[in-house]
């Protein structure tokens, strides 16, 4: 669908005064309905939709400790209690090296920007659907929700992050220099579950199969992501092909830019940024293809 | 110098009709993909090809051909059937989904009011939800503050304005949303239905705010409503949708008159030929009469009614229910709803072909006309649907005690009533 809405700064003045309204609208429509095949970026239109992707993240974080006793503790229960179980079993018991860091910090160092990725893939790939009555009585560019679910995630993940910072101050770990690049290894796992996001959640709106494959696929991903391992535990040849997996590179990055202390970031970084690149191209294309049957078939 | 707002021209919608319209089939997804390449994969749901045509798809066009303009600030009537497409024009118009074939131009900031409360969520506050409902509505922040205080006042919820809204009554949140939906200000809004909620009171209220912006705001109106009257208070100019085909235009009265003339007509239309029907269609309701108990074709306040429903299977049929919603016909509101599954009558299986009958108890209904719509269920399953399948008059009748009956726009229903004076305060 074509649309290329031209906002109007000051609609009051135009609705009091339509008689003022330029000529030169008539020429060019507002906005136009048609059939079309083009895929179109479109970020103007994306950016006069702003607010209310701002209204859907404030709704996202404010419903989602509702009527819960512990509310937004368990923003911080979930990555810590997942940490001290994988301390005693793949730490303690099993012996799995941790690259010379304190147990504590690699598990959760690496479960931060982890839970950040799975989160946004629990709640985006079903948000078209729960979002269903927006779809089918308003309409707003529809890539406003995955995106909102993948930022609402993000306020989580800066409330877990104080607790990392405590327990770096406990274990007496000074960051290296890497750390100025912290915020970029933060914006990768957010393009990342973005990228995921997109293809998920608009595969959904036509195969509810997406659903049951989630909590497995997830389940799965994890263990292909060095979360209770390091990547150098990944013999050297194979590591190339470990970047496939985008997660192995924002866990790597996000672990270097705290720790400094990390091996295999080159290769397996470049791989995973350049898949990031094209799952993130091709869900969005993939999405604004489909995005105009969402209406009739969710 | 030229006064459009929205031009319409050639628009069509085609929907994909049968047991996949609703999820997609992966596997056969999956096979399309390999087999024909990506190409095709990803454009499949907007341009359905003539070959799926052949493969045995039902496609249903739920909008043909459909052309007319609206100027700067008028106000336009959308009237027509269940089914006949009208809120589908409006979806396509709003953005919501894209038309098949032909184009519109629109002209102006478009909002548009397709539901009372989008979006109302209900943990957060009455507060809470203004912002949320407004922003989704196409609002903007600064407007939403600006207009605050005048939307709570206009719903009349004030008091409970930082509760959440799932304590509110259905009334209260209908009355919030509505009142959030009247605070928009672009310049050309669609309504699809929206006053049908609400007490009559606040619906007039409603009624009022839309003819004041509409006419000194000069506001383009697109208004899609059953409800008759508010259409003729409202509308200067009237489209009637028949079977997705504009059916008649115009000025509204004309308009008015041709769909009842249409709805008239109907009955000529035997029922199972009748296309704007929706289920599964195993089973069809072919035929219905309306009639006295006593099988004649007159019916007053104290009749009795017996509903004849006709209907036709391939196989034995298990587990068959009859729903018969009776509308008033000028608003459209629902009087009764006699559904079989609630009395124990029909027996579990019944023969392919055959007639139903369903027998009622006094309908003390005023005098006017009323329609019937039917739904046949098998268990959860709707198999067949039909607005509108037949309709039925009731005459004026002398009722003891009653001087004269009240009208059917007094009222719906006969109560007989008696009156005295209070004697003991008689000084």
């Amino acid at each position: 669908m074509q649309r290329t809405e031209t906002p109007t700064k000051d609609s009051k003045l135009n609705t009091k005064n339509p008689a003022k309204t330029n000529v030169a609208d008539y020429r060019t429509p507002t906005s136009v309905r048609e059939s079309s095949n083009t895929v179109s970026l479109n970020l103007k239109e994306l950016w006069t939709f702003h607010e209310l992707l701002y209204f859907l993240v404030w709704r996202d974080i404010k419903v989602r400790y509702k009527q819960t006793a512990l509310g937004v503790a368990w923003a911080i229960l979930q990555p810590f209690m997942t940490m001290v179980v994988f301390t005693i079993f793949f730490g303690k018991l099993a012996k799995i090296p941790t690259d010379g860091v304190p147990g504590p910090i690699f598990y959760f160092s690496a479960l931060l920007p982890w839970q950040l990725f799975a989160n946004a893939l629990t709640n985006s790939s079903n948000s078209l659907v729960t979002n269903s009555t927006l779809i089918t009585k308003v309409y707003f560019p529809r890539l406003i929700i995955p995106l909102s679910s993948t930022l609402a995630g993000f306020v989580d993940f800066c409330i877990a992050f104080l607790v990392l910072i405590g327990m770096m101050l406990y274990y007496g770990i000074v960051p290296t220099p890497a750390v100025i690049l912290l915020p970029l290894f933060i914006l990768f796992a957010i393009v990342t579950s973005l990228a995921a996001s997109l293809w998920l959640s608009a595969l959904n709106v036509k195969y509810r199969d997406v659903r049951f494959t989630l909590p497995f696929l997830t389940q799965i991903w994890l263990f292909i992501t060095p979360i209770v391992y390091p990547s150098s535990l990944v013999p050297e040849k194979w590591r190339f092909l470990y970047g496939l997996n985008p997660m192995a590179g924002v866990v790597e990055g996000f672990r270097w830019a705290i720790l400094g202390k990390s091996s295999g970031v080159g290769p397996l970084m470049i791989v995973s940024v350049l898949i990031v690149i094209s799952m993130l191209i091709g869900g969005f294309i993939y999405f604004r293809r489909t995005e105009k049957t969402f209406a009739d078939i969710v | 110098m030229n006064k459009t707002a929205i031009s319409i021209s050639n628009i069509g919608k085609e929907y994909k009709i049968g047991e996949k319209v609703e999820y997609g089939n992966l596997r056969e997804d999956l096979t399309n993909f390999f087999s024909n390449g990506i190409k095709r994969f990803v454009s499949k749901n907007n341009s359905i090809n003539e070959e799926e045509k052949i493969n045995g798809q039902d496609y249903f066009w739920s909008l043909k051909d459909i052309s007319f303009d609206i100027g700067r600030g008028e106000i336009i009537g959308i009237i027509g059937r269940n089914g006949a497409g009208k809120s589908t024009l409006l979806k396509i118009i709003a953005g919501i989904t894209e038309p098949t074939e032909g184009r519109i131009n629109i002209y102006g900031r478009i909002g548009s009011l397709l539901e009372v409360g989008t979006g109302f969520h209900q943990e957060l506050t009455g507060r809470e939800n203004i912002y949320l409902n407004g922003a989704i509505l196409g609002m903007r922040r600064s407007e939403i503050d600006g207009k605050f205080d005048e939307i709570v006042a206009f719903s009349e919820v004030e008091k409970f304005i930082d509760t959440p809204v799932k304590f509110y009554s259905t009334g209260m949140r209908v009355r919030l949303g509505f009142s959030v939906a009247a605070h928009l200000e672009p310049e050309i809004l669609l309504i699809d239905e929206v006053l049908a909620v609400g007490d009559a009171a606040f619906q007039k209220k409603c009624l009022g705010k839309l003819d004041n912006v509409a006419t000194s705001e000069g506001r383009t109106v697109l208004f899609v409503s059953h409800d008759m009257t508010a259409i003729l208070a409202l509308c200067s100019r009237s489209v009637l949708l028949d079977n997705g085909k504009i059916s008649s235009i115009g000025e509204t009265n004309t308009v008015i008159e041709d769909y009842s003339r249409s709805t008239e007509d109907l009955e000529s239309i035997p029922l199972y030929l009748r296309k704007d029907r929706s289920g599964d269609g195993s089973v069809l309701a072919t035929s219905i009469q309306v009639e006295n108990k006593n099988s004649s074709k007159l019916i007053q306040p104290s009749s009795q009614l017996k509903i004849t429903v006709g209907y036709r299977s391939e196989i034995p049929v298990q587990y068959l229910s009859v729903e018969l919603t009776i509308r008033d016909f000028k608003n459209r509101a629902a009087i009764f709803n006699l559904n079989s599954d609630k009395s124990s009558g029909l027996p579990q299986s019944l023969p392919p072909e055959g007639k139903i009958i369903c027998t009622t108890n006094s309908i003390n209904l005023t005098p006017g006309r009323c329609i019937v719509d039917i739904r046949l269920r098998k268990g959860m399953h709707r198999v067949d649907s039909i607005g509108d399948a037949g309709y039925f008059d009731v005459e004026s009748e002398n009722i003891d005690g009653l001087g004269s009956i009240p009208t059917r726009n007094n009222a719906f229903y006969i109560l007989k009533n008696t009156w005295s004076l209070d004697k003991e305060c008689v000084t």
